[in-house]
């Protein structure tokens, strides 16, 4: 209903939470008062483990990190609907999404510490390696539909990007494809207004991202991805039209990078401090607080207790990533094929013979 | 058995283990029911339906993107370029993704695929039909690199490439597309990948080449054993992995070689070829190693394209260099 009532061409939002905590009721999707404060605290880990994750990039024992402070709504919300066999194919702010559909806090931090470890799903879980190349992942989603359908085991895919991937020739690839062959694919575009410094309309000339979908012949529609429930009720109709295998949709969730696009970057340099202020104003996470407030089920000390519990959460992911021992050279060459070729051999055993020469023990217990 | 060409044992292939395993799909531009522009792929479609003879719509990254995910998914994608210098939009796919998810998963998830297109020059066709990129492949970690020059060879091979678990360009030399019939077996058999081919013993100098350059090189041959001197003439094969024992084998013997590729010269795997040798045989050798390879110029149109390819003269000329150094 929303994909019908909602027109991109027009730059209609759906909108059901508002920032002051008022909600539309008539459009509030049916999820118990368990859930709605389970999502405001998987939303509030997800802060506390991006500010962390900040801090210890500072102190040098995180590698260069992409933050994803103000849309956490646009991610714990989306992928909520999903079912274990649906995949997830995203770019490298979308942590929280890998998150909740099952990558280990551990793991994530793993990646981010500099070891490909981190990438090694557990069996079962169904998201792909974040990728780094913008744009460039969707295509996987694509495919992973088109396997979907082939053996019609029931299954979707959902692929994350932001505004400046869709610039990207291979986003356009993956819609028209996704498109032709009717694919049980869901196009999320976290739209955070910027790619690195440069703001949406610099991307694209046309008013909104969500109505590129009418070219590709399938339905897209906008959402204010900073509201929960307004993301929750799109991604679910998305889901379910998949699942009866109606064909892809773009959703376009229009949100704010509140930090800088990683930690390598200094955003005071391409935008201002009032933007910066009015969107802290649109808070995902502050709107759900004064709606709980609002309907009687928050309370101080539930709120103190919840945040206690996330940060140890946070803690303990981040510490058993760091206790992980670090990897020995062989395996640079271990994971390249199935079989290791000739040349990797002796290239290995060129590196083993010239760090034993420097007197670098190796296969052995490595300090940190 | 029965007579067939390089573009009729390739379709074997592909038909044969189709039959074999539902896993595998072909997918790529007019593959279906126009059979490919070579027709390498006529009468697949008919046979086992567009379901799993894909046309696709005109995107080779779209193609080749789309195929790593089909694979991720346990499918065995064997997607068509329609020409090498059109696989590179997909370059992006190859380089960043396809040879890359093995590693970075740690094995979790595989990319067992193949990508074929047709490459090289000689059928005076418009510009961008004619590149040899094998070494800008080979020098993509993570993925295998094939090039066969015998209708024999390329069914073996590309079934092998089917197999593999993980991904191979097969890259298929178009000038000899039906230049020659062979012997090929009718049902299933592989040629293993990373092996080279003795294509025929000798003493006094080694030739090695791939691809179609394989014809030039088995000319200049006949020309010198006219002359009473024997060339042991090597196939490469699989350009990634390389089967460099078979190589330095036949250049230890001989104690001199000669490599000819229609590639570009700098950079070219000649000269990887070369430095291998260098590495391994280096006191073996009595000359130095020659190089018979195209420019590093634009492929031409037809009107100088037989001056860029390497001719069986030129071989020759190559030859008597490192006899008589």
């Amino acid at each position: 209903m929303f994909f019908e009532r909602y027109d991109p061409l027009k730059q209609e939002m759906v909108c059901i939470l508002a920032p002051d905590g008022s909600c539309n009721e008539t459009l509030r999707p049916a999820l118990d008062e368990q859930q709605v404060r389970q999502l405001y605290q998987q939303m509030w880990l997800l802060r506390l483990y991006d500010r962390k994750a900040v801090s210890l990039q500072r102190q040098g024992r995180f590698g260069t990190y992409a933050q994803m402070e103000g849309q956490e709504a646009s991610m714990v919300a989306s992928v909520l609907p999903l079912q274990p066999q649906d995949w997830l194919v995203t770019s490298y702010r979308e942590t929280g999404a890998m998150w909740m559909h099952g990558v280990p806090l551990k793991l994530l931090s793993l990646y981010w510490m500099g070891n490909e470890f981190g990438s090694q799903m557990p069996e079962g879980v169904r998201v792909l390696p974040l990728s780094i190349p913008v744009g460039t992942h969707p295509l996987h989603a694509v495919g992973l539909a088109w396997a979907g359908k082939y053996r019609q085991d029931g299954s979707i895919a959902v692929t994350y990007f932001g505004d400046g991937a869709t610039s990207e020739g291979d986003v356009h690839e993956a819609m028209n494809m996704a498109g032709v062959y009717q694919l049980s694919c869901i196009f999320f575009c976290q739209n955070n207004q910027y790619a690195i410094s440069i703001p949406r309309h610099h991307q694209t000339a046309a008013p909104t991202i969500a109505q590129k979908a009418l070219a590709y012949g399938f339905p897209g529609i906008l959402v204010d991805g900073n509201d929960m429930f307004a993301v929750y009720a799109v991604m679910r109709e998305a889901v379910e039209r998949a699942r009866r295998g109606q064909g892809p949709t773009l959703i376009e969730a229009y949100t704010y990078r509140i930090g800088a696009h990683t930690t390598a970057d200094d955003p005071s340099k391409y935008r201002d401090d009032a933007e910066l202020e009015e969107w802290k104003g649109r808070d995902p996470l502050l709107r759900v607080q004064r709606y709980l407030q609002q309907s009687g089920q928050w309370s101080e000390a539930w709120e103190q207790q919840m945040l206690e519990a996330c940060t140890a959460e946070v803690e303990q992911a981040m510490e058993a990533a760091a206790a992980v021992p670090l990897p020995p050279p062989q395996d640079l060459f271990r994971y390249m094929y199935a079989e290791m070729t000739p040349q990797l051999i002796e290239q290995e055993a060129a590196l083993l013979a010239s760090l034993q020469h420097q007197g670098e023990g190796h296969g052995t217990a490595h300090a940190r | 058995m029965a007579l067939r060409t390089l573009v009729e044992a390739i379709n074997d292939a592909m038909r044969c283990e189709m039959a074999a395993d539902d896993r595998v799909i072909l997918m790529g531009e007019d593959i279906g029911r126009e059979g490919g522009v070579f027709r390498v792929t006529e009468g697949l479609q008919a046979l086992y339906g567009p379901q799993r003879v894909l046309d696709t719509p005109l995107a080779e990254s779209g193609i080749v993107g789309m195929a790593i995910g089909m694979a991720i998914a346990g499918l065995r994608p064997v997607a068509e370029m329609q020409f090498m210098a059109f696989l590179y939009p997909a370059f992006d796919q190859i380089t960043n993704h396809l040879g890359r998810m093995r590693n970075r998963s740690r094995g979790r998830f595989t990319c067992p695929l193949v990508i074929r297109a047709p490459y090289g020059g000689g059928i005076h066709p418009p510009e961008h039909h004619s590149e040899s990129g094998e070494a800008i492949l080979v020098h993509t970690p993570g993925i295998k690199v094939v090039i066969p020059a015998t209708p024999y060879d390329a069914k073996g091979l590309l079934i092998s490439a089917i197999r593999d678990p993980d991904p191979v360009i097969f890259l298929e030399p178009e000038r000899i597309y039906r230049a020659v019939r062979q012997e090929v077996p009718d049902g299933l058999y592989t040629v293993p990948i990373g092996q080279a081919r003795v294509v025929q013993d000798g003493t006094d100098v080694t030739v090695m080449g791939w691809g179609s350059m394989m014809r030039e090189v088995n000319q200049a041959a006949e020309v010198m054993r006219s002359e009473g001197v024997s060339v042991e003439i090597v196939d490469v094969r699989t350009m990634s992995p390389m089967d460099v024992p078979t190589l330095i084998a036949s250049v230890a013997k001989t104690g001199r070689a000669v490599v000819v590729h229609e590639a570009p010269r700098t950079g070219g795997l000649g000269a990887e070829i070369v430095a291998q040798i260098n590495e391994k045989a280096l006191l073996s050798l009595q000359a130095p190693v020659e190089r018979v390879t195209g420019f590093d110029t634009v492929f031409p149109l037809p009107q100088l394209e037989k001056y860029y390819l390497p001719t069986t003269e030129r071989v020759v000329e190559a030859i008597r260099r490192v006899l008589a150094f």
